[in-house]
């Protein structure tokens, strides 16, 4: 048996300008009634068929897990990414037809935590939309601290501020204000979990420093989707499938292998969830890693790649797919 | 000796990053407390709460103990006599504690019972053994839990059925289970071997 | 029409019977003449008319008489029904799960209406009729899950997904075999299996919790597993093994067709979409050895299975006292014809 997920078919039912780098999207099912039920830090993987090439692209679910009838993402644009954010700002409209994964689930609150404590950075805000609805929705305990660019690039501060009161803690670069990790660390009670999503500098930040006040791992959440970079061309033989495929400037690893017919199951397209994880039989070059799945070993070792968000320069490299 | 995965694994008390440390022992415990206070930071017991239960070494530890200059020390007669303390400090902690605990596998139980009940995460304990290896046994049957049970087969202090004394360890009930031992054919009576030591 | 729900018991006198329409939809679990232990997981989809499979939620004749079971177990010892305080989440998806998979496969007994957080369900083979708030449990008369597997055929574990393992957290056990929710709730999967031998080193333990980590909403597995019981005795738990282990002494050349049973489990496995933890329903079909002579490839095959099966495996199931006396039983059955492949009757 096979992972992976089933697909929805839905249709756009609003995309808003939240400011000017971040649109909403507003996805219902487009045989009408609800969409599955989802859990706050839920993403699903959105279908952009741009023609010839197929993006697939994870966001975070950011509406409440309390209502179905809709789900809504936020995405920042990326003007020297792979296109995936651009085809959403520049060619998705109200009413065109899409193709979105179920809601998967890998950045999951810890229900036993006493206190939650959230720490967010620019658009890593999305999955916190979705998990203080949730919590709110039966009183618990949970504190916000995010910190954005500055008050015109901070997407949905209003609402927030709006909706929990000073649980919310905003804080802006422009001002040189900056998240007091350390207080906030030796100040909360016995089974508080702490969250983080955000830029990776941030994550390891609040990682190493939680780490260094005695905080153990498995209290320490964070989510963050790496995206695959463009990179220079390579060739690639695929051994159980006798296939030669050639990865383009634009295209990841796995798009590629996708595009030759071959379908290495996937859930998160972001380095995260390890489904990918493909063996390498032999290779003459350097690997370009990118993801956080595999361990430094791992990396070092020239015996696994996560196709998703991974490339390679070089001569020669044989998957085992 | 062949082991099962619920069977707890028990090592070495090595200092960790944190804010502050709370240290419990019994009886030959204290020395593991001695031993890492070897290698422990210096202001290491300036952040550290003792808590020790002599039991039969008597007064041989205390003035060691009392001599790492913890900011708080404690000594009570029994397990039970200290669980109110200890929920009192777990209750006004913050994260960042870590919990070292040494000593029997009744004492490390039942005080990390208390503690995840506290909300401290398992992964912030550490432990290590020492001293005697009588185990604490619920009945499957009963539910009745038989303290200090040093032979093979073990008859339930409460229904008296004789028990099987398995490896199947939970850290809820900080026990191993005991199941009944001759339940098939209640004529059978196996040999008695005193095993736990 | 409808299912004819028996009235039968699963202790003391033992009433328990199959009818020969439900003799042809048990779920035969060797589909050669031997056993091996596989992990055999497949996807749970909807099957044939007919099999325990049509419907992803079985519900058969047994149904009123399993659950007036499991009352009197809960009576006896409510610590067969327990659940963790972080898992209440959980309790509510797995009543939706029930309610809205029996009113949609069993429109003629169950029926589920919903505006908004108000649900109305209507249970009619036990006679039940309730409106209630969904996420309010001040308004059933049980907490989630209780409330819906007192109605719902089978055991059911509900596992916490965290820290890259599953965590046994709540259950409704009451016709287990050999573990007790009380000792083991709150254990991660390798912690509850534990007691099982030779697995661990083969790895099978690894592979199955990496495998079932990633399970997704929507996408329900299953796999059979079997033993053998002695009288249809639901309630094989160890906490009443003092009063029920001496029954394996009793089997004899002349009643073997009346008390010995096959146990077939069907485990599912899905994931919850608020709480994300994953339920693992497991539903006891009984068949006695009368029974299941009637169709004549399973007695032929079923005498081959329990035959040549390694004395290890009869061990760990519990079969060693009784397993000659049936075998012998079951020889009278299995003329040496050749057997069609698959599970199904001929």
């Amino acid at each position: 048996m096979s992972a992976g997920t089933n697909k929805l078919n839905v249709t756009v039912t609003e995309v808003v300008a939240v400011n000017e780098l971040v649109k909403r999207f507003h996805f219902e099912r487009t045989d009408g009634g609800n969409l599955p039920t989802f859990s706050g830090g839920a993403h699903v993987v959105v279908e952009m068929r741009d023609g010839d090439i197929t993006r697939l692209n994870p966001y975070s679910l950011m509406s409440s897990p309390l209502s179905t009838r809709d789900y809504t993402i936020s995405v920042r644009r990326d003007d020297v990414g792979r296109g995936g954010s651009l085809f959403m700002h520049n060619r998705v409209k109200r009413g065109m037809e899409m193709v979105i994964s179920y809601p998967v689930n890998l950045f999951s609150l810890d229900l036993r935590a006493r206190k939650h404590l959230m720490i967010a950075g620019g658009i890593g805000i999305t999955p916190f939309l979705a998990q203080t609805a949730q919590l709110a929705s039966y009183g618990g305990n949970f504190e916000l601290h995010y910190t954005c660019r500055s008050e015109a690039l901070g997407s949905y501060t209003e609402v927030l501020r709006e909706r929990y009161g000073n649980r919310v803690n905003l804080y802006y670069d422009e001002h040189n204000e900056r998240i007091p990790l350390e207080r906030l660390l030796a100040t909360q009670p016995l089974g508080t979990h702490i969250y983080v999503c955000g830029p990776a500098g941030m994550i390891k930040w609040v990682r190493d420093t939680a780490g260094a006040h005695g905080w153990p791992d498995d209290s320490v959440h964070y989510e963050h989707f790496a995206a695959p970079q463009p990179g220079t061309p390579f060739d690639v033989k695929l051994a159980v499938s006798g296939l030669e495929i050639r990865v383009g400037e634009q295209q990841s690893l796995l798009e590629a292998i996708e595009a030759a017919g071959v379908d290495p199951p996937y859930l998160c397209r972001g380095g995260v969830c390890g489904q990918c994880e493909t063996n390498v039989i032999s290779y003459d070059g350097t690997f370009k890693h990118n993801d956080h799945w595999l361990s430094d070993e791992e990396h070092c070792s020239g015996k696994k790649i996560m196709p998703c968000v991974s490339r390679f320069e070089g001569r020669s490299l044989v998957l085992e797919r | 000796m062949k082991t099962i995965l619920s069977r707890p694994v028990y090592g070495t008390l090595s200092p960790q990053a944190g804010k502050s440390h709370l240290l419990i022992a019994d009886a030959e415990g204290a020395s593991a407390i001695l031993d890492l206070a070897k290698k422990a930071p210096e202001d290491f017991f300036a952040h550290a709460h003792i808590m020790f239960i002599p039991g039969r070494t008597g007064d041989s530890f205390q003035a060691s103990l009392k001599a790492l200059k913890p900011a708080q020390y404690y000594e009570g007669p029994s397990v039970a006599a200290a669980l109110p303390r200890l929920n009192w400090t777990l209750a006004n902690a913050h994260m960042g504690l870590r919990m070292y605990l040494a000593g029997t596998e009744g004492l490390i139980g039942q005080m990390m019972q208390a503690a995840i009940e506290a909300g401290i995460d398992p992964a912030s304990i550490q432990t290590e053994h020492r001293g005697s290896w009588a185990r604490r046994i619920q009945c499957v049957h009963c539910k009745g839990i038989t303290e200090n049970v040093t032979t093979q087969p073990a008859t339930c202090s409460h229904c008296g059925l004789l028990l099987l004394v398995r490896d199947h360890y939970s850290k809820r009930h900080a026990a191993f289970q005991g199941v009944c031992i001759n339940a098939e054919d209640p004529t059978e009576i196996p040999q008695t071997e005193e095993i736990f030591r | 029409m409808g299912i004819n729900f028996r009235k039968e018991t699963f202790r003391d006198d033992f009433t328990f019977r199959n009818s020969p329409e439900n003799i042809r939809r048990f779920p035969f679990p060797y589909h050669e003449d031997a056993y091996m232990y596989s992990v055999n997981i497949e996807p749970h989809v909807p099957g044939p008319k007919n099999s325990v499979f049509e419907h992803l939620v079985d519900v058969d004749e047994h149904y009123v008489s399993e659950m007036q079971d499991r009352a009197m177990v809960l009576a006896e010892d409510p610590l067969r029904c327990q659940s963790l305080p972080h898992m209440t989440l959980a309790g509510w998806d797995l009543l939706e799960l029930l309610m809205t998979e029996k009113a949609a496969s069993y429109p003629e007994h169950f029926s589920l209406t919903r505006e908004g957080d108000r649900w109305h369900w209507i249970n009619r083979p036990l006679g039940i009729d309730d409106t209630f708030t969904f996420g309010d449990v001040s308004t059933l008369p049980y907490g989630p899950m209780e409330y819906i597997t007192r109605q719902s055929q089978g055991d059911f574990a509900i596992l916490d997904q965290r820290d890259n393992n599953l965590w046994m957290d709540a259950g409704m056990i009451t016709t287990q075999a050999d573990w007790s929710l009380d000792f083991d709730i709150g254990m991660n999967f390798f912690e509850w299996h534990a007691p099982v031998p030779l697995a661990h080193e083969m790895g099978v333990f690894t592979r199955a919790l990496k495998f079932l980590t990633n399970i997704q909403q929507g996408k329900p597995a299953r796999r059979l597993n079997w033993t053998m019981t002695i009288n249809p005795r639901l309630d094989t738990s160890p906490e009443n093994f003092h009063k029920w282990g001496s029954d394996r002494l009793t089997v004899t050349p002349e009643n073997v067709g009346e008390k010995v049973h096959l146990r077939v489990e069907l485990q599912s496995f899905w994931r919850l979409p608020r709480s994300n933890a994953l339920v693992f329903p497991i539903r006891c079909y009984l068949l006695k050895m009368d029974e299941l002579v009637t169709v004549p490839k399973w007695a032929r095959r079923f005498h081959r299975v329990l035959r040549d099966l390694p004395v290890e495996l009869a061990e760990y199931k519990g079969l060693t006292r009784y397993r000659q006396t049936t075998v012998e039983w079951l020889s009278k059955y299995d003329d040496g014809a050749p057997t069609s492949p698959g599970f199904s009757p001929d």
